[in-house]
């Protein structure tokens, strides 16, 4: 299948700052460290670098939500740029990337440096980071009509729709259990990872619950990091240092109510028809991809993206991670193999980006899926965000 | 027993769209928009309706009645003295079921809160505005 301008891109490198629950440098530092190592490791140098793009753009806001934007970026490393763009209107976090695609087929750059900062340990130390709601203030914007409800923040929210999920696929918990459970396993053998203690059933159950059914350990894990990556059109990647990951197709559609309230599909998301939409754009199919990175803001993302992707059917994700050998790194489809946000750490879907790629070249080290992985299928966001890739190494 | 007075409601921006929403309390109304060409309600209010292409879009009473499409019970105290557990609700109107609204449900114990239920508006004043919140229909002998 031709045509599509994605297939004319691929992820040429790869980098990604210290990781912690308190970083000893600031915000802007590790995101020089993330970009200056994805530089690098594409075999690039940074007069080589003519774009940048990023989401949600900086908000200096005090949230460490995103501490960092293209403006930072480009002075700090002094890079001439065809084309620029950060902001949060778009598809999910991958929003930077699919606009990336379209700058690098419209001629304006060839290899585009992405980014994505987190600050949100350091931020929470001194403020309520997150929280939708601040005190003597009217809110506004799309979360104004949650306002008078206390609802304070995300986590909250996302409940309501983790819910209805729960409500209609009759999963449980042992069942939901088994995504943080694989995934600390995984972030055990990831060096990079926030937390890497094995985690029970019997400490899933345990764990707070926050709001019905969502439990603290459903969440992911706010952090300090930056992870940076390299998009290049396909013959400047076919000269460069790694073999091309290269994009085989995405989905970046909004077939739906684009609301936090009146998004009709509430306990799918808005995933569904962008799953489709990247299928549409390939002749590969579900079983052709070897492993999943999955959007893991909260543990019910990752069961609608199986569903939605097709690797189970609707409501099929409970038999599907039973048991949790089938999404192990052994298994038929290992799934968020670096131990994703909810261990790793929340480096919001560029986590994902960074592992999928980091497994697709073999640099897995302990974690290392087996059997030479060429094909990722990788998702970000809930709500009305919805963003999908397919990745494939050359 | 002395009952601790919970944090005060945070109240939502409100422009003219929005308005006759968070004000109708005054009168016991929840006012939603409808389109006067076809009858669609419209929420949030736009003065334009996607169903005809009508732009007759005037905010109207509505029933007040409808059901609990979703529904969580919020366990985690997030600031002091809020009293927890309590329930935050997806409620859609009786009238038309793509109108979904924000809000707690009260005067019930949280468990007893369940998909479908039926519930019906009452008013909370708070500052200048009048903050719809949703409680059981009374259930009639
Ligand atoms: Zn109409």
């Amino acid at each position: 299948m031709t045509g599509y301008t994605e297939k004319n891109t691929a992820i040429t490198g790869i980098g990604m700052s210290d990781v912690s629950r308190g970083a000893t440098k600031s915000a802007l530092a590790l995101t020089v460290d993330a970009c200056l190592e994805a530089i690098a490791d594409a075999g690039l140098t940074r007069a080589e670098i003519d774009g940048i793009a990023t989401w949600p753009g900086e908000r200096a806001d005090g949230s460490g939500f995103s501490a960092v934007g293209c403006a930072a970026v480009q002075d700090a490393l002094r890079l001439k740029l065809g084309w620029y763009a950060g902001g949060g209107e778009a598809p999910g976090q991958y929003g930077a990337v699919f606009n990336a695609i379209g700058a690098i087929s419209a001629g304006l750059c060839r290899n585009v440096l992405i980014f994505r900062t987190m600050y949100e340990a350091t931020a929470r130390k001194t403020a309520f980071a997150n929280a939708l709601l601040k005190e003597g203030q009217r809110q506004a914007g799309p979360f104004a009509w949650y306002a008078p409800y206390y609802t304070y923040a995300a986590s909250l929210q996302q409940a309501l729709f983790f819910n209805l999920y729960v409500h209609n696929s009759g999963i449980t918990p042992e069942q939901v259990a088994q995504i943080p459970i694989n995934q600390r396993r995984n972030a055990g053998l990831n060096p990079k990872a926030v937390y890497r203690t094995p985690i029970t059933l019997d400490d899933y159950l345990a764990s707070p619950i926050i709001a019905t059914p969502l439990r603290l350990y459903d969440c992911d894990v706010p952090c300090d990091g930056a992870v940076a990556i390299i998009v290049s059109r396909l013959d400047v990647a076919r000269t460069l240092r790694n073999p091309p990951v290269r994009i085989e197709a995405i989905g970046s559609s909004m077939q739906y109510r684009n609301s936090w309230t009146q998004l009709d599909a509430l306990d799918t998301q808005a995933q569904p028809k962008v799953a489709e939409m990247m299928w549409s754009r390939t002749d590969l199919k579900p079983a052709d991809v070897d492993i999943a990175q999955l959007y893991d803001g909260f543990t019910f993302h990752t069961l609608n993206w199986l569903e939605n992707f097709g690797f189970c059917e609707r409501y099929g994700a409970k038999d599907f991670i039973e048991g949790g050998r089938r999404i192990a790194l052994e298994g038929e489809l290992p799934v968020n193999t670096g131990g994703g946000a909810l261990s790793g750490g929340r480096l919001h879907a560029y986590g994902a980006v960074h592992e999928a790629c980091t497994q697709l070249w073999g640099r897995g080290g302990e974690r290392q899926v087996k059997g030479d992985p060429q094909v990722c299928a990788t998702s970000t966001a809930g709500g009305p965000l919805a963003g999908a890739m397919l990745l494939v190494r050359d | 027993m002395h009952t601790p007075t919970p944090p005060a409601r945070i109240l939502p921006a409100v422009d003219m769209d929005t308005l006759p929403y968070w004000t109708g309390g005054k009168n016991g109304q929840l006012l939603i928009h409808r389109c006067g060409d076809c009858a669609y309600l419209v929420h949030p209010p736009v003065p334009f309706c996607p169903a005809c292409d009508g732009r007759n879009v005037a905010p109207v009473p509505v029933s007040g009645r409808g059901r609990v499409t979703t529904f969580t019970i919020n366990h985690k105290p997030w600031v002091p003295g809020l009293p927890v557990p309590y329930v935050l609700a997806l409620v859609e109107l009786e009238e038309q079921a793509d109108v979904r609204l924000v809000s707690n449900i009260t005067h019930c114990d949280p468990a007893e809160v369940t998909f479908g239920m039926a519930v019906e508006v009452y008013f909370e004043p708070v500052e200048d505005l009048y903050v719809p919140l949703f409680r059981p229909v009374e259930r009639l002998a």
